[in-house]
C-alpha cells in the first residue's frame, strides 16, 4: 500500500455531499410514498404490518356495517382510522429512511454521461467514432481528453492524466491516474481535467460503479440481511402467538358470559403484536446504510454492514493508518564535547538539499528549534547514491554529510574505538526502539546522530483502546523488520503485529483467524490486496485503489481513508443495537397494553376484574382507544431514533447491555403506562370515548 | 406462615439442586461415554442390549436419523402399552381381575406414559392390573424419561461441535441413561422408601378394620419401586388415585421430604450434565440460577396464598386460620406448597394435595409454572433443552443490544434456529389455549366439569396446560375419563411432547454444522447475574403475555371475586 491517503478527519468536511439531511421536500415525498405503500402487495415482506393492514380493513368493513345498521359508530371509526394510521406511520418510517438515499441517488444520476464517447474503432490509425456511452461494450477502447467525462468504468491502457472524481467522492482535488499499477482504474462519471487517456471499458452500461452506487443508495438493491430475516421470523412467530391468545378468547370469553366485539379483539391483537419494531425494522436497516454513506463509505450489501458489527479482528496496515507513512526526525544527539547548536546547524546544512520527506522533516525539526538557514551561494549539492549511502552539501570549502551510520563511519575511516561511546549507545538505542539512526559529519568530523522515527498518528492509541473495549483485536500489518514493527506496535497499542508481511502472509493470517471462529475486517487498495479483501468478512477497498481491490471488497471508502474501518464497525454495531433496543421496547410495551385492554374487555361481565385497571382509565372504550392510539403514535415518536440509531459506546458488552436494558427494557415497561394514561385523559377530555 | 414452613421450602429446593450437581457430573460422564464406577456391572448388560437389538451404538447420527430413531422407539412403546392395557384381562398378574380398559382410555394412557406425562384419567388401584403397572407403565416411566434426557445430550453435543455432522447415537443415549442413571438411582430410593414404611409387595390388598368397626380392603402393590421411578423419572403417575397424598405412597413427613426432593433432583442433574457435556458449566449455572429463582418465587407465591384463610370457612364463621382444604394434615401448607411448585415446575405431576382446592392464586401459580414450558427444571433433559431454547430467544431479543448478531455458547443464532425455537414455543399456547377454548363452549366437554364459573374454566385450562406441558398433575374436579377428554388430552400430550423434541433436535442439527466462535470482550456474557435477570424477564414476559388473558378469566378473576366476597363481610 502506498500513501496517498486523505489525512485523518478530513473526510468529515465532505460528509454531507451524498447524504443530505432531512428537508421539507423530502418529507413531502416520503409522505406520498407512505400512501403508495398501502398497496398490500408491498407489505407481504413485513408480516406484522401486513397483519395490521388486514385488521384495519376488517375494522373499516365493520364500521361501515355499523353505520348501515344505524348503530353508534363513533368508537368503531376511530379505531379503524387509528389502525390505518399505524400502517401509514410504519410506511412513513420506511419512506423517510429511503428518502435520504433517493435524494443522494438523484444527485448521482445527474452526473451520468449524456455526451458522446470517442470510440476508437481502429487502434492502428486511431480513427474515432462518436458513440453514446450506453452503447459501449466491454473491451472497447475509448479516448478521453481534457474536459471529457469518462463514459464508463475502465482500465487505462495508455496515458497519464489528472482526473476530477468529485462526482463519486465529493473530493474536488484531482487525482493522478495512469496506465499500469494500482492507479489504472477509472470510474465512469468522473472528469479528465488535463492530458488524455486511452481506456479499455470494463463494465457494461447499467452495471457501472456509478449505476451500482445509485442502486445501493436508493435501496432498490436492498435485500434483507440474515439478522433482519431472523428478526422477522421472531416477529412473525410472536404475531402468531398473539393471534392464538386473542382468538381463543372467543371461546374462553363465551364460557365466561362475555360478548367480545370483533373490533375490540382486533384492537387487542394489533396492540399486542410488535408493530413498533415491525414498522421500524426496514427503516433501521436503510438508515444503517445511510449512516455509512454519510461517512462516505459505500457498502455493497446490508449484510456487510451487519458483519461489521460482529468483527473480532481488525487488520490494519501500519503505513498511513497507524503511522504517517514517512519517517521523521525527532531529535539530534550531539557527540561528546560538541555544542548542541553547532550540531543542529551541521545537521541542517547537510539536509538543505535533501528534498525527500526525511530531509524535509529535518529542516522542520531545525525550524521548530528556531534555526533557519538558506543554502549559501554556489553551494554544491551532493545527492544520495546507493554506493555512498549519504548525501550533503559542499560550500565555501566546507562539507556536511549525513547518511547511514556505517556508511558515514566508513567514509570517515574511523576505527571502532575512535567512535565516542555515548554516540554508539545512542545509535543502539535508536535502532532498538525501531527508529533509524543517521550519522552527521562536518568537515570530516563525526558530530552527531539524527533519530528518524516512524511517527504514530495522534489519538490512535486511544482509538485502539476503545476497540479493545468493544472486543476487537487489532493486528498491525507491516513490511518492516520485527524489531521496528514491535516498537511501533507497542507505541500504537495494537494487540499484535505481522512483520515483513507479504500479501500471502496477510491472506494466511485472515484464514487462521477465521479458523479460530473470528470475523476479520481489513482495508486495502492494491491489486495484490484483492485476495485478502475477498477472504475477509468485511473488506474495505479504497476508492483510489486498483479496480481488482474495489471489486474484491464488500465496501468502498470514497475518501480512501484506512482508519475508516473503525467507523464502519461502529455503524454496524449501532445498527444491531438499534434493532435490539426497538425489539425489546416493543415487547416490553405489551405489559401496559394488557393492563389497559384486559379489564376494559371483561369488566362488564366480571366486575371483579376492574381491579386490574391500575391506570384508572376513564371507560372501557377510552382505554382500548388510548392503547391503539399509543401504539400508532409510538412508531412516529421512534422514527428519529430508528434513523439516527442508538448511540454506541465503547464500554464492553456487559455494561452496554445493562444500560440499554435499563433504557429500552425498563423504559419500554414504564413508558406506555404513562403514555396511555395521558392519551386516555385527552380522549376522555375531548369526549371521544 | 412460619419460619419452619419457609425453611422446609428452602431446604427442599436447595437439597434437590445440591444433589443434582454431583449427579449431573455423573450423568454427563454417562452421556459422553466416559468411564463410570458402575461399568463393571452395566457394561456387559449394555453390550448385550446393543448386540441383541443389532444396533451400532458407536455411530454418531445426523439429527434427522436421531429423531427418526427416537420417534420409532416411542411409536413402538405406544403400541405396546396400548395392547397390554387393552388385553390386561387375559394377561397374567391380575389378582383383582380387572378387565381391559376402553379404547379412548387406552389411547390416553398409552400416550400419557410414552410422553412422560402420566396424566391419569383413571384411578390406579381400581383400573390397572399388576402386569399393566409393571410391564407397560413402569417400563415407560424409565424409557420416556431417558428419551427426554437423550435430546439434551444431543443438543449439548451440537454446541461443542465445530462444523460437525452427528449429534450422537439415540440408542446409546437411551440405553446408557436408563441403565447407568435411572436404574441405580431408583433402586437406592426404593430401598430407602421401603425402610421408611412404603409397601413393596405383589399381594393384591390388605384387610383392615376401621374405627367404625367396618371391614376395609386396602389395595397394595410394589409401591416403593414404582414410586421411586415415578418421582425420579419426573413421571408423576401414581399407583393410587390420590397419588402422593396416599398414606402408602407417602406415609410420613420424611418420605414426603425425600420424594419431594427426588421430583427435581434428576431435572437439575440434567442441567449440570448439559453444562459439563457442552463445556459451558458457567453458562448453564446461570440457567440453573434463573430456574431456581422462578421456582422459589412460585413456591413462595403458593405458600403465601395457601396460608390465607379459606374463604368458604370464613363465610361459615368457623376457624379458618389457613386454607387446609385438600391438604394432608401430615404435611401442612408449607410442604404442600413446596411440593406443588416442585411438581409443576418440573414436569412431574405427582401431587400431595389437591390443586383444585388451593386458593385461586395458589392454583393459578401452579398453572403458570407449567405454562412457562416445564423448565424449572422440567423433565430430565427435556427441561434443560427447552430452557436453552428460552436462552436462545433471550439472547436474540436483547443480545442485539450489545452490537453483535446474537450468539449463544459460541454458536450464531440465526433465522433457522429462531424459526425452530418459535415452533417449539408456539405449539404450547396453540394446544393449551386452543383446546381449552373449544372445550369451554362444547357441551360434551362441559359435562366433565365439577364447578362452573371461573373455577370451572380453571379446571379446563389446568387439564390442557398440564397435559401439553407433559406434567400430568390434575386440578381435581374434572372427570376426564370420557371420549372427548381422553382423546383431546392425548393429542395435547403428543403435541406438547414431540413438536418441541423435533424442533430441539433440528436446532441441534443446525447448530452442529456451524463454526464454534471464540468469545471476545464484545460478546454478550451469558454466565453473569445480568443474563440471569434478562432470562427471567424474557421467560416471564413471554409466558405472561401469552397466558394473561386466559388466566384473567380463570384464577385471577376468581381471586378478585374472593377478595370482594371477603371484603363484603
Amino acid at each position: 500500500m502506498t500513501a496517498s491517503y486523505v489525512p485523518q478527519g478530513e473526510h468529515r468536511r465532505k460528509a454531507s455531499t451524498l447524504a443530505s439531511s432531512l428537508s421539507p421536500a423530502m418529507l413531502g415525498r416520503a409522505a406520498r410514498d407512505a400512501v403508495v405503500k398501502l398497496d398490500p402487495r408491498k407489505l407481504t415482506g413485513n408480516p406484522v404490518i401486513f397483519a395490521t393492514w388486514i385488521v384495519a380493513l376488517l375494522a373499516s368493513a365493520s364500521t361501515v356495517a355499523e353505520i348501515m345498521a344505524g348503530h353508534d359508530w363513533g368508537f368503531e371509526i376511530q379505531i379503524a382510522l387509528w389502525l390505518w394510521a399505524t400502517v401509514l406511520f410504519a410506511n412513513l418510517a420506511e419512506s423517510v429512511a429511503e428518502g435520504r438515499g433517493k435524494a443522494a441517488a438523484d444527485s448521482l444520476r445527474a452526473t451520468r454521461v449524456t455526451t458522446k464517447a470517442k470510440l476508437i474503432v481502429d487502434p492502428v490509425t486511431g480513427t474515432i467514432v462518436p458513440t453514446p456511452a450506453h452503447k459501449l461494450g466491454v473491451g472497447e477502447i475509448v479516448l478521453v481528453e481534457a474536459g471529457d467525462v469518462i463514459p464508463a468504468d475502465g482500465e487505462i491502457i495508455e496515458g497519464v492524466a489528472s482526473v476530477n472524481e468529485a462526482a463519486i467522492t465529493g473530493e474536488s482535488a484531482p487525482v493522478i491516474r495512469e496506465s499500469g499499477g494500482d492507479r489504472s482504474a477509472v470510474t465512469g462519471g468522473t472528469t479528465v481535467v488535463s492530458d488524455w487517456l486511452k481506456i479499455r471499458i470494463t463494465s457494461e452500461a447499467g452495471n457501472t460503479f456509478l449505476d451500482r452506487m445509485i442502486a445501493m443508495v436508493e435501496g432498490a438493491d436492498r435485500r434483507k440481511t440474515p439478522n433482519e430475516i431472523a428478526l422477522a421470523v421472531l416477529l412473525a412467530g410472536l404475531t402468531l402467538i398473539f393471534l392464538i391468545a386473542v382468538a381463543t378468547l372467543l371461546g374462553l370469553g363465551k364460557y365466561s358470559g362475555i360478548v367480545l366485539p370483533p373490533m375490540v379483539l382486533g384492537a387487542l391483537f394489533i396492540t399486542l403484536i410488535p408493530t413498533t419494531i415491525g414498522g421500524l425494522l426496514s427503516a433501521v436497516g436503510i438508515a444503517g446504510m445511510d449512516r455509512l454513506l454519510k461517512v462516505n463509505v459505500l457498502a455493497t450489501s446490508g449484510r456487510a454492514v451487519e458483519a461489521a458489527g460482529d468483527v473480532d479482528t481488525l487488520l490494519l496496515d501500519k503505513t498511513g493508518t497507524i503511522t504517517f507513512g514517512n519517517r521523521m526526525a525527532t531529535e539530534v544527539i550531539a557527540a561528546p564535547g560538541m555544542r548542541q547548536e553547532i550540531v543542529m546547524r551541521a545537521t541542517l546544512m547537510a539536509s538543505l538539499g535533501d528534498e525527500t520527506p526525511e530531509g524535509r522533516s529535518i529542516v522542520d525539526l531545525a525550524r521548530s528549534q528556531g534555526l533557519e538557514l538558506e543554502a549559501p551561494e554556489g553551494a554544491t549539492l551532493i545527492p544520495f547514491s546507493a554506493t555512498t549511502r549519504q548525501s550533503g552539501l559542499d560550500a565555501d570549502g566546507q562539507s556536511w554529510r549525513k547518511g547511514a551510520v556505517d556508511a558515514v563511519i566508513r567514509s570517515l575511516d574511523l576505527k571502532p574505538e575512535q567512535i565516542p561511546a555515548d554516540l554508539s549507545a545512542a545509535v543502539d538505542r535508536i535502532a532498538r526502539s525501531g527508529g533509524t539512526p543517521l550519522a552527521v559529519s562536518e568537515n570530516g568530523v563525526l558530530v552527531g546522530v539524527i533519530h528518524l522515527k516512524d511517527v504514530v498518528k495522534p489519538n490512535v492509541k486511544e482509538r485502539f483502546a476503545d476497540l479493545r473495549r468493544m472486543g476487537l483485536r487489532t493486528v498491525m500489518i507491516t513490511g518492516d523488520n520485527p524489531v521496528t514493527a514491535a516498537a511501533i506496535a507497542s507505541e500504537a497499542g495494537v494487540d499484535d503485529f505481522l512483520a515483513e508481511a507479504t500479501p500471502e502472509d496477510k491472506l494466511r493470517l485472515i484464514r487462521e483467524e477465521q479458523a479460530k471462529g473470528r470475523l476479520v475486517a481489513m482495508c486495502g487498495d492494491g491489486a495484490n490486496d484483492a485476495p485478502a479483501l475477498a477472504q475477509s468478512d468485511v473488506g474495505v477497498a479504497m476508492q483510489t485503489g486498483a479496480q481488482a481491490a474495489r471489486e474484491a471488497g464488500n465496501m468502498v471508502d470514497l475518501d480512501s481513508d484506512p482508519t475508516k474501518v473503525i467507523e464502519i464497525v461502529e455503524v454496524g454495531k449501532q445498527m444491531l443495537i438499534t434493532r435490539g433496543a426497538l425489539t425489546t421496547f416493543s415487547i416490553a410495551n405489551d405489559v401496559a397494553k394488557y393492563f389497559a385492554i384486559i379489564p376494559a374487555m371483561f369488566v362488564t361481565a366480571l366486575p371483579a376484574l376492574g381491579a386490574l385497571n391500575v391506570m384508572n382509565l376513564h371507560s372501557p372504550e377510552s382505554a382500548i382507544l388510548s392503547a391503539v392510539i399509543f401504539n400508532a403514535l409510538i412508531i412516529v415518536a421512534l422514527i428519529p431514533l430508528a434513523l439516527r440509531g442508538v448511540r454506541y459506546r465503547a464500554v464492553g458488552a456487559a455494561k452496554l447491555l445493562s444500560r440499554n436494558l435499563l433504557i429500552y427494557g425498563l423504559g419500554g415497561l414504564i413508558a406506555p403506562f404513562i403514555g396511555i394514561k395521558l392519551i386516555d385523559m385527552i380522549v376522555s377530555g375531548l369526549g371521544l370515548a | 406462615m412460619t419460619w419452619q414452613g419457609w425453611a422446609e421450602i428452602a431446604l427442599t429446593l436447595a437439597v434437590a439442586i445440591g444433589l443434582g450437581w454431583p449427579l449431573g457430573v455423573y450423568m454427563s460422564r454417562v452421556w459422553n461415554g466416559e468411564r463410570t464406577w458402575l461399568d463393571p456391572v452395566f457394561k456387559p448388560v449394555e453390550r448385550l442390549v446393543y448386540a441383541g437389538c443389532g444396533v451400532d451404538a458407536t455411530k454418531s447420527q445426523t439429527w434427522f436419523s436421531y429423531a427418526a430413531a427416537l420417534l420409532a422407539f416411542n411409536a413402538v412403546g405406544f403400541f405396546l402399552v396400548y395392547a397390554i392395557i387393552r388385553l390386561q384381562g387375559v394377561l397374567p398378574l391380575n389378582p383383582q381381575e380387572f378387565a381391559g380398559v376402553s379404547e379412548h382410555l387406552a389411547f390416553n394412557t398409552a400416550v400419557s406414559f410414552v410422553t412422560n406425562t402420566n396424566w391419569q384419567s383413571y384411578g390406579g388401584e381400581s383400573t390397572m392390573s399388576h402386569f399393566s403397572q409393571m410391564a407397560a407403565l413402569t417400563v415407560q416411566n424409565f424409557v420416556s424419561a431417558a428419551t427426554g434426557a437423550a435430546i439434551a445430550a444431543a443438543l449439548a453435543r451440537a454446541f461443542i461441535a465445530h462444523r460437525g455432522e452427528g449429534v450422537g447415537n439415540f440408542w446409546a443415549d437411551l440405553v446408557r441413561t436408563t441403565l447407568y442413571v435411572l436404574l441405580p438411582c431408583s433402586i437406592v430410593l426404593a430401598l430407602v422408601l421401603v425402610a421408611l414404611g412404603v409397601p413393596q409387595t405383589l399381594q393384591a390388598s390388605a384387610l383392615a378394620t376401621t374405627v367404625e368397626g367396618a371391614d376395609q380392603k386396602m389395595s397394595l402393590f410394589a409401591v416403593a419401586s414404582q414410586l421411586a421411578i415415578k418421582q425420579l423419572g419426573i413421571n408423576g403417575g401414581g399407583i393410587f388415585n390420590v397419588n402422593s397424598a396416599h398414606p402408602f405412597e407417602n406415609p410420613n413427613p420424611l418420605t414426603n421430604f425425600l420424594t419431594a426432593v427426588s421430583i427435581n433432583v434428576l431435572g437439575w442433574a440434567a442441567f449440570f450434565a448439559f453444562g459439563r457435556s457442552a463445556l459451558a458449566g458457567k453458562d448453564i449455572r446461570a440457567l440453573v440460577m434463573a430456574a431456581a429463582i422462578l421456582l422459589s418465587a412460585g413456591a413462595t407465591g403458593i405458600y403465601l396464598a395457601e396460608t390465607q384463610p379459606a374463604p368458604a370457612l370464613v363465610a361459615a364463621g368457623v376457624d379458618a386460620s389457613q386454607n387446609m382444604e385438600g391438604k394432608e394434615v401430615r404435611f401442612g401448607a408449607a410442604a404442600t406448597a413446596a411440593w406443588a411448585a416442585q411438581t409443576t415446575g418440573a414436569s412431574n405431576g405427582s401431587v400431595n394435595g389437591m390443586h383444585g382446592s388451593f386458593m385461586p392464586l395458589g392454583g393459578g401459580i401452579a398453572m403458570f409454572l407449567m405454562m412457562l414450558g416445564e423448565i424449572l427444571p422440567g423433565g430430565i433433559g427435556s427441561g434443560i433443552a427447552i430452557m436453552v431454547v428460552m436462552a436462545l430467544l433471550a439472547v436474540f431479543i436483547a443480545g442485539l443490544m450489545v452490537g453483535r448478531t446474537p450468539e449463544y455458547l459460541g454458536k450464531k443464532v440465526e433465522a433457522k434456529e429462531i424459526k425452530l425455537a418459535m415452533l417449539a414455543v408456539l405449539v404450547v399456547p396453540l394446544s393449551m389455549l386452543g383446546f381449552s377454548a373449544i372445550a369451554a363452549i362444547l357441551p360434551e366437554a362441559l359435562k366433565g366439569l365439577l364447578n362452573h364459573g371461573p373455577h370451572g374454566l380453571s379446571e379446563i385450562l389446568y387439564a390442557y396446560v398440564s397435559t401439553t406441558a407433559n406434567n400430568g398433575s390434575a386440578f381435581a374436579g374434572l372427570t376426564a375419563n370420557a371420549p372427548w377428554w381422553n382423546t383431546t388430552l392425548g393429542l395435547a400430550m403428543l403435541m406438547g411432547r414431540f413438536v418441541p423434541i423435533i424442533a430441539v433436535l433440528a436446532i441441534a442439527g443446525s447448530l452442529v454444522a456451524k463454526p464454534k466462535l471464540a468469545p471476545s470482550a464484545g460478546t454478550l456474557p451469558t454466565d453473569s447475574g445480568q443474563f440471569v435477570g434478562l432470562l427471567v424477564g424474557v421467560i416471564l414476559i413471554l409466558g405472561g403475555l401469552q397466558f394473561f388473558p386466559a388466566l384473567a378469566l380463570g384464577p385471577i378473576v376468581e381471586h378478585f371475586q374472593v377478595l370482594t366476597t371477603l371484603a363484603a363481610r
